[in-house]
């Protein structure tokens, strides 16, 4: 399991491999439908994304005692994002995105252009990945997008996820994707 | 009505099924777990589902953060006030949101406003059918989003999967299914499909399918037959948990047929997760819980 600590820079995140076990700790922001589109859109960010992760994540939030506490927090499919991915990591600078089902051809030449890798989480772990984080340091957005799509801004503690696309153009989304491609043939007889 | 009786075991239904995965859900992922190789993707992601269980049945949180869409089937006796346990299921909603078991997942899709307590319109969604006996049965099913987009609704023939109007269209249509999803709705879940209906009752039909316990097969026998057909192919796949590549993209595939018009032939095609979160209780007319369901 290779250990990653924020800020996740270029150098850092280029030597990881496609189907490298990875455990990340410091600082993740998460982000997903609302947040993506309005960055694409020339949205003012909040927070300085550079070197940053993006965690495509809507948690169960529970604000008792006057601070937030995290219930649950899996990933969502990332595909979703796919039309506004590429941008906000060439205008940001985000080295490490987060969530599950991979991204597609426009995320994946990003990668390697810019120097950042996806990394998948355990789709419904939502319970085991609400224990890497440590606290919940701030939210931005949760008036306008409401909770599960606001930017909330997490301390995790080895959070695991599997590197599936690299910063060399590999993509084990891809790969997956034409061998079963080929025996759906087999299957169908065609 | 006992209005508080009737809240506070309908909150209790909605923790249970939020927080505890079902046993043969448990169980068919322990085996399913065996069949990978130590050391592999699939085996982490086996490994982890399974300890995710664990842990959200322990600390008494969502299992997934996604709660989803509310689905209640109810089975009511004639004359049962089904406006009053309507209201008291949405009081039971809302408390459950305030207490951490339900995200607020409920969006005005015209505004993008969040209804804070889930309680919408078309939030919770409600079931009812009307039968014989004095008891009411409430079964819930939580479905989340990512299962939900990976859905499909196939109009048969297809030339694009040379599906013909018979089983062996059906056939290639949830592998088709399968084959697109690649894991998204969170393999290794549970496949519903309808045979029939229209475009509205084929996808109801589906998703009745997921009160049905794992281990059950259909009471026709094609259909069973397609059932164990389906989930010998789509092993061979490979697509594997989470799509990331393994022996396990399904659980299970539960299979419904409804009558049909000539001109149409529908196959609908719903996922569950692995995260099947689907619980029920029988109830007596004042609330009292008589039995937990599965």
């Amino acid at each position: 399991m290779k250990q990653l600590e924020y800020p996740f820079t270029a150098a850092k995140v280029r030597e990881l491999r496609t189907g490298q076990a990875v455990s990340l700790s410091g600082r993740v922001f998460t982000g997903r439908d609302r947040l993506h589109r309005y960055l694409h859109d020339g949205g003012k960010c909040p927070v300085d994304l550079k070197d940053g992760a993006i965690y495509h994540c809507g948690p169960v939030m529970v604000y008792e005692n006057g601070a937030w506490t995290v219930r649950a927090a899996g990933p969502t499919t990332s595909i979703r994002q796919e039309q506004y991915m590429a941008k906000i990591i060439r205008q940001h600078r985000v080295r490490i995105v987060i969530g599950k089902g991979g991204m597609g051809e426009a995320t994946r030449k990003a990668c390697s252009q810019y120097g950042c890798v996806y990394l998948q989480a355990v789709g419904g772990a939502a319970a085991l990945l609400a224990e890497a984080i440590e606290s919940v340091d701030g939210v931005h957005f949760v008036k306008e997008f409401g909770a599960a799509e606001a930017l909330w801004v997490l301390k995790v503690r080895d959070l695991e996820a599997i590197v599936t696309m690299d910063s060399r153009g590999r993509s084990l989304h891809k790969k997956i994707a034409m061998a079963s491609k080929r025996e759906l043939k087999s299957l169908l007889g065609r | 009505m006992k209005r508080a009786h009737w809240e506070k075991n309908l909150l209790e239904l909605i923790r249970r099924t939020s927080t505890d995965l079902p046993g043969d859900v448990e169980a068919a992922l322990k085996r399913a777990l065996k069949k990978e190789k130590k050391g592999s993707h699939a085996h982490w992601v086996l490994e982890s589902v399974i300890e995710n269980a664990a842990v959200a049945r322990k600390n008494n949180v969502p299992i997934c953060q996604d709660t989803g869409a509310l689905l209640f089937f109810c089975g009511v006796p004639a004359g049962f006030d089904t406006n009053a346990l309507t209201a008291v299921a949405r009081a039971a909603v809302s408390k459950a949101t305030r207490l951490g078991y339900l995200r607020q997942n409920t969006i005005d899709a015209v505004s993008g406003a969040s209804y804070e307590t889930n309680v919408a319109h078309a939030s919770p969604v409600f079931r009812f059918q009307q039968r014989a006996r004095k008891t009411v049965e409430v079964r819930l099913v939580m479905k989340g989003g990512g299962c939900e987009n990976v859905g499909c609704q196939y109009s048969l023939p297809d030339t694009g999967l040379a599906a013909g109007r018979d089983l062996d269209g059906v056939r290639r249509c949830a592998l088709d299914a399968v084959w697109k999803a690649q894991g998204k709705g969170c393999a290794p879940g549970v496949l519903g499909i309808c045979v029939g209906g229209d475009r509205s009752t084929g996808y109801e039909h589906s998703k009745e399918q997921f009160i049905r316990k794992l281990s059950d097969k259909s009471h026709v026998k094609d259909l069973a037959r397609l059932e164990d057909r389906i989930m010998r192919e789509s092993r061979g796949l490979g697509i594997g948990p989470m799509g990331v590549g393994g022996q396990t993209t399904l659980l299970g595939v539960k299979i419904g047929a409804l009558s049909r018009l000539p001109a149409c032939y529908f196959v609908s095609v719903s996922f569950m997760c692995w995260a099947f979160r689907r619980r029920g209780a029988l109830f007596g007319p004042e609330g009292g819980v008589k039995r937990w369901l599965y």
